[in-house]
Formats: C-alpha cells, structure tokens, sequence
C-alpha cells in the first residue's frame, strides 16, 4: 500500500536533518579548530 | 513396526521443509561465497550466511520454538534487543581510528555531513512505501554503517531488521562497484583530474584526548537519544589516544570486536528466517539501500562542487573526496583515490579521502541519532 501522503511527514524531516547535521557538524569543526589553536606549541 | 515408524519418524521433519526456507539456503550459500571467494565483508557476511541456513531448518533448535529458547533467540534478547553488541563494537571500531588527519584539517568533516544526504532522501522515499519507523530504519542503510543501522532499527523496533543488516553490509562491501559510477556521472574529467597537494599539519596529543569528549558532549546535547552510540565510538577512540591504556585500546580493537563480530553476525541470522525475509518487501529495501549509497555518494560529490563554486583557481577541490564521506572505511576513502590515480597517475588524493572518510564515521552516527530524536 503506498503511503500517498507520507511527504508531508518525511520532507520536513529531511530538511530539518540535513540542515541539523550540518550544523552539528559545522559546532564540532569550529570546536575542534579552536582545540587546535588552544593547544598549538607556539 | 515400531522400528519401521520410530525410523520414518528420523525424517518426519522433511514435512515442515518449506519453499521459501530452501530460497534462505540459498540466499545463507550465496553470502558465503560473497565472503569467501569475494572476501566481501568476510567477517560478518560468512557468519550471517551460515546463520542463515542455521534458522531456515525446520524447527530449527537455533531459534525459539515455542517454549523451548534457542541460543541465537538468547543471543538476540542479551545482546540486540538492548542495543549492547552494537555499542560494544563500536568501543573497538572507535579505538582503531585515527582522527588525526582530520583533526588536522577539520574542515573535511563537512563533506561527512553533506554525504548522508542518501539518509534523508531515502527516508522521504521510503515513507511512501512503509511506515514512518520503517522507513526510518531502512533509510540508515545509507549510513553506510552496520552498527548504526541495527541500533536506530532496533531501538525503533523495525520488523525488517534482517533485511536491513544484509541490505547494509552487502552496499559497504559493494562500495567499489557502487559508486564509481555515480562519481563519475557527477564529475568532468576535468574535475576528476584536479590535484589536491598534501601539506602535513601537527596535532596535539592534547586536542586529540580532548576530541572524543567534546564530540561525546556537543552529540549528546543534540541527540541525547544516540548519545550512547557516539559515546562508546568515542569511548574507544579516547583508549587509543589517553597513552596509558594501550592494552586496553589493542583489546578494544581486537579481541573485543572480533567477539562481538562472532555473535554479533550469527545474532542477526536469527532474524532472517524465512517468513521474516522472503517476501516482496525485501526486494524493495535491498532497492532503497541502494539508492541510500547512490545519493550519498551524489550528496558528497555535489557539496563539493558547491564548495568549489566560491573557490579561486588553483585552490579547487577535486569533487570526488566528497564521495568518501559516508561510513564505509576504508573502501571509500580508497575507491575515491583510484579514482583520481586513473585519470593522472600523479593524483594522490588518499589523505584527503581517507580524513573525509572518517568524518563519515562520525557524522553517520550523528545522522542515525537525529533520525531517532527527530521521529522521538
């Protein structure tokens, strides 16, 4: 049976994932390049 | 008499011999040969192929029947039902990770992030067809992760988790068949051709004990549902790089994945019998699992095109390292920089595709955790 209305549901969630991993991933980039910076020998 | 029906009776049991147990004979022979002459993920696909035919004999002693419990029923309630063998192994896969290269340049771990688009698209697709939880565990495929995949299926209780392990493995060892292609539909020879010289950075020892706690921290905060997920990969990894726990890390990485693995293979043979597997719903994960890889792979690719739009000539990105970005390591990482050795025998693009790949790992897990908080 196809579930004709299921966009409704999954794009939103497709969106809101894809732009949330980005941003998670994007925290941990400037986390690590400030750990990067933090403990650099001069 | 009583000889004759006590000798007829040895073979009684060829009765409840059903068609669709003789197709799982088949499919259990075939993931066999796949692990041995092919050596596709021989580790998990021999298990699971015996494990296959194990549970497919009629009233197979393997699997509960009806009062009686079977060890891989056991197997399945002490160790999947709960998530731990999963968890376990990725203490082993964390610790055999070198985030160093990436740490190096972090920047790369954006591309893991842009190749899990396949999970996402694959959910919108596959919600036509199943319901929400099913179609969200069937999307993890894309993860390109086994552990992943069986614990969002599991915690999302998803009756096709057979097909899910076998749709997941199968891809990640179909990896150098799978995506060339794909790379290659998306790319200029031109592109492909773009060299990307290797300047090797330093990382403290510090940041990299530091790497796996703030990961832990910041995944937690976001997905608390798989914060278990990104704590024990990190957990591991934290035993390879604290310095003082290196027989714990060979442990980890060795004996306790190999453990794990044993089990964890068998374990989910227990939920490929026949009337759980061979059904048309099958044909159509092993069909989104793939378009799962195929929009990862694309999903990486076009970002890094992307990236290269607002790039100044002679800093271009060779688009191919986005590929690398889903979780299969190191078939990825590898698949992308034979890639680049085929169109210029000087393109060594293997330290940028391996750091990406490992980004995969990470943002894999990530994803699998939003996909649980976001349908939590």
């Amino acid at each position: 049976m196809l579930h004709l209305t299921s966009w409704m549901t999954t794009l939103p969630i497709m969106v809101i994932g894809m732009v949330s991993i980005v941003l998670v991933i994007g925290v941990i980039v400037l986390a690590v390049m400030l750990l990067n910076k933090l403990t650099s020998r001069k | 008499m009583d000889f004759w029906n006590a000798f007829a009776s040895l073979f009684s049991n060829f009765g409840n011999l059903t068609w669709q147990m003789v197709v799982m004979w088949g499919i259990g022979a075939l993931l066999i040969y796949l692990a041995i002459a092919k050596k596709m993920e021989p580790s998990l696909l021999l298990p699971m192929g015996f494990g296959a035919i194990l549970v497919n004999l009629p009233l197979s002693g393997a699997i509960t029947q009806g009062d009686t419990v079977g060890p891989i029923s056991a197997l399945f309630e002490a160790g999947m039902s709960n998530e731990l063998f999963p968890l376990l192994l990725f203490i082993g896969i964390g610790a055999m990770i070198d985030f160093g290269p990436l740490l190096e340049k972090p920047w790369l771990m954006l591309f893991g992030a842009a190749a899990q688009f396949g999970i996402f698209f694959t959910l919108f697709l596959a919600g036509f067809f199943f319901d929400l939880k099913d179609a969200a565990s069937i999307a993890v495929i894309g993860a390109a992760d086994g552990p992943t995949a069986i614990f969002v299926a599991n915690v999302l209780h998803s009756q096709y988790l057979g097909a899910i392990m076998v749709a997941a493995y199968s891809y990640m060892a179909l990896v150098p068949i799978v995506q060339p292609p794909v790379i290659k539909l998306l790319t200029t020879q031109k592109e492909r051709r773009i060299r990307m010289p290797y300047q090797k950075g330093s990382v403290s020892q510090l940041t990299k004990i530091l790497f796996p706690i703030v990961v832990t921290i910041i995944a937690g905060f976001v997905a608390p549902a798989s914060v278990a997920l990104v704590g024990f990969l990190m957990f591991g990894n934290l035993l390879r790089e604290c310095g003082v726990l290196n027989t714990l890390s060979e442990t980890a990485q060795n004996i306790l994945a190999n453990l794990i693995t044993i089990v964890l293979g068998l374990t989910v043979a227990g939920q490929m019998t026949a009337d759980k597997f061979v059904r048309p719903d099958t044909l159509l994960i092993l069909a989104l699992g793939l378009v799962a890889f195929v929009f990862d792979t694309a999903g990486g690719v076009l970002f890094a095109k992307l990236v290269n739009l607002f790039l100044p000539e002679g800093k271009k990105l060779n688009p191919m390292i986005g590929a690398a970005g889903i979780s299969a390591f190191p078939m990825s990482g590898r698949v992308v920089n034979k890639l680049g050795l085929e169109e210029d025998n000087q393109n060594f693009l293997l330290m940028y595709s391996i750091s990406v790949n490992v980004s995969g790992q990470i943002a894999s897990v990530i994803a699998g955790g939003l996909l649980l908080t976001l349908l939590s």
